[in-house]
């Protein structure tokens, strides 16, 4: 069938854009870059016969650190019909450049492999919403990762959002890796709920942002 | 009393040595003369310095009054003077000293009050008791606008409290507005009571408002889930619901923005007491919405229903639970969408305009639905900052950018519903 044009404003539509976004925040992100959807500009979805559905969208991204910073992006986004155990497929393209961030990471790097004592912290933003500005990249990690548990576990009827880290943890490595353990608050939007979410992540300036590792939560009685 | 008389006299002299004048016994007469005779008298009394009068209103012309402040020791003779000239007067101020004194009492303590009160900080969120302390301190600061009342009790009984702006009349149409049905939402209570504040402080000043409220009232909810308000800064910060016990489950709380009598057990509501989203066991069951459709329905006349909630930058309409436009469907998008250019106005913040269901999903039970449903035309829900980079835990610099944009949306509503009222 062909594809339909979308009102950018719809949620379904949205909720695509979304998806998107945390995927390319994952693949090009670092603790001194953080992708954020400014805005949808178009969308069109297409329904493909055993297959599934997929959007065309087009998309102006920010930079979670300097909101005058945006670039455009197309990226097309297939749900796969079915078997919801198979995480979308997305595909990207940027126009234009990203802010070049190394001397950034490179500082954040050195500051942790130096630590004496592994980074411990809990509750970032805090109730208040402050964040600590030495645990901004350590968010901005969690930001970026949490992209990838976005991607792998969103369907068409989920919008997820990385609420709060409850706990993050430093893990030491004999290698070059950064390797820190998540415990964070993933929102979804449809249902509302709260969900802790736990996740290991592996980081290095030149290798990029992994997550290895990853497990759903069970909610307490008081969440 | 002896002691009194000392102290008057110790007083007398203290401020006397101070240069601080003192007017204890001295009369403020209102003199009514009745010819040109009579002016002369006074006018002759006024040259007379030994007596050292103090004309407010000089004699002029018998048309006229006279007023005239008497030092203590020449109260009798001015007195005596009059009454055998036949000149009629009134004591319009029997010790002049008491008055000055009662006023200094006054200035002293709106001054406390103003400090009291000013130290508010509408910049960052706070407590529930210390909200409850402000809206008194609103009601009494501005008494001529503003009342406090009572529409019921939350589950675990802590009073719902409604702050009512009116110029007076009996049950004008008005404007209902609340925040803080979903607890965790901590901009929209702290949006509230600065809004609540600027409705108060505007009154007279800002012409909008002061139309508006000489016309119809407006009746603001600034926590509607207080038992979950209480909640997130005990407990969990990231709690919505309410906090009732649900027979049969280890569960608690029933998600109050379900539970309203608008295609209520439709899809896009949980049955499940353990989800966020939970319905409830049945519509209304929760007492906080109850407390509302009572007062809206008992009240007879409200307007326009408008409701707050974060995150996400959205300003909507019905239908939630059903996916058809709503019969004012014209209307309500195109004022909607003049209430989010006011907002981007401001601080460039943009709303994306549309009803429910297309705008976010399917949702049955919704407040601004049912107020439709009912009859109120004008229903809105905003969904305030952000859009997810902080999402509920929006920082305290946010709170007064975010509720003074929304103010504008809200005012942009208001002043249609204003101008199509009769």
């Amino acid at each position: 069938a062909a594809a339909m044009e979308l009102p950018p404003s719809h949620g379904v539509a949205n909720r695509a854009a979304a998806l998107a976004t945390g995927y390319l925040c994952y693949r090009r992100g670092s603790p001194g870059r953080g992708l954020a959807l400014r805005c949808l500009r178009r969308a069109r979805r297409q329904d493909i016969d055993d297959v599934g559905h997929k959007y065309y969208l087009e998309l102006v991204l920010e930079d979670v650190l300097d909101k005058d910073s945006t670039v455009n992006c197309t990226a097309e986004v297939l749900y796969h019909l079915g078997n919801k155990n198979i995480a979308p497929d997305v595909q990207f393209t940027l126009e234009g450049e990203l802010k070049n961030t190394e001397e950034a990471d490179n500082i954040f790097y050195s500051r942790i492999k130096s630590l004496e004592k592994e980074l411990v912290a809990e509750n970032i933003p805090d109730s208040h919403g402050n964040v600590p500005p030495e645990m901004e990249p350590v968010r901005l990690l969690a930001w970026v990762a949490s992209g990838y548990l976005i991607w792998q576990n969103s369907t068409e009827n989920t919008k997820f959002q990385l609420a709060q880290i409850k706990r993050v943890k430093q893990v030491k490595r004999s290698d070059e890796y950064l390797e820190f353990d998540y415990t964070i608050l993933l929102h979804e939007m449809v249902s509302q709920e709260i969900i802790p979410w736990q996740m290991t992540v592996l980081w290095h300036p030149q290798h990029g942002v992994q997550v290895t590792q990853d497990s759903r939560q069970p909610k307490h009685a008081s969440q | 009393t002896s002691n009194m008389k000392l102290i008057l006299i110790f007083s007398a002299l203290f401020g006397a040595t101070l240069c601080l004048e003192t007017f204890v016994g001295h009369q403020v007469l209102r003199i009514k003369t009745r010819n040109e005779e009579e002016v002369k008298q006074l006018q002759l009394l006024e040259s007379l310095e030994h007596l050292e009068l103090d004309f407010w209103i000089n004699p002029s012309t018998s048309a006229l009054p006279v007023d005239v402040r008497i030092p203590a020791n020449n109260v009798q003779a001015v007195k005596a003077f009059l009454e055998s000239q036949g000149i009629e007067y009134s004591i319009l101020i029997e010790d002049l000293q008491v008055v000055l004194d009662k006023e200094k009492q006054d200035m002293v303590y709106s001054q406390q009050k103003e400090r009291s009160s000013s130290s508010f900080n509408y910049g960052t969120y706070h407590s529930l008791d210390d909200i409850y302390a402000e809206l008194d301190h609103l009601a009494s600061e501005y008494s001529n606008i503003v009342s406090k009342f009572q529409i019921g009790e939350s589950y675990e009984k802590r009073p719902l409290y409604v702050l009512k702006f009116s110029t007076g009349g009996s049950n004008r149409p008005a404007i209902w507005l609340d925040a803080g049905i979903h607890s965790r939402e901590w901009v929209t209570q702290a949006s509230a009571i600065w809004i609540a504040k600027k409705i108060a402080s505007d009154y007279g000043k800002e012409p909008s408002i002061t139309s508006l409220l000489n016309k119809m009232d407006i009746f603001l909810l600034t926590v509607t889930n207080p038992d979950g308000y209480v909640f997130t800064h005990t407990t969990n910060r990231m709690w919505r619901k309410t906090r009732s016990k649900i027979p049969g489950s280890l569960c608690v709380g029933v998600d109050p923005n379900r539970n309203w009598d608008a295609g209520f057990g439709g899809p896009g509501a949980s049955s499940n007491p353990c989800s966020d989203s939970y319905r409830g066991p049945r519509a209304n069951s929760e007492v906080e919405v109850q407390a509302v459709v009572n007062f809206i329905k008992n009240h007879g006349n409200i307007r326009a229903f408008l409701t707050l909630h974060s995150y996400s930058q959205l300003l909507m309409y019905p239908y939630g639970y059903k996916c058809t436009e709503p019969a004012d469907y014209a209307e309500l998008d195109a004022l909607g969408r003049a209430a989010a250019s006011s907002i981007r106005s401001l601080y460039g913040t943009t709303f994306t305009v549309g009803s429910i269901c297309t705008t976010i999903y399917q949702a049955s039970g919704g407040s601004i639905d049912w107020s439709y449903d009912y009859g109120i035309k004008y229903s809105f829900a905003f969904e305030l900052r952000d859009t997810g980079r902080y999402g509920f835990l929006l920082p305290t610099s946010q709170i007064i950018p975010t509720a003074e944009e929304t103010w504008l949306g809200l005012k942009k509503i208001m002043e249609h519903v204003r101008d199509n009222t009769y």
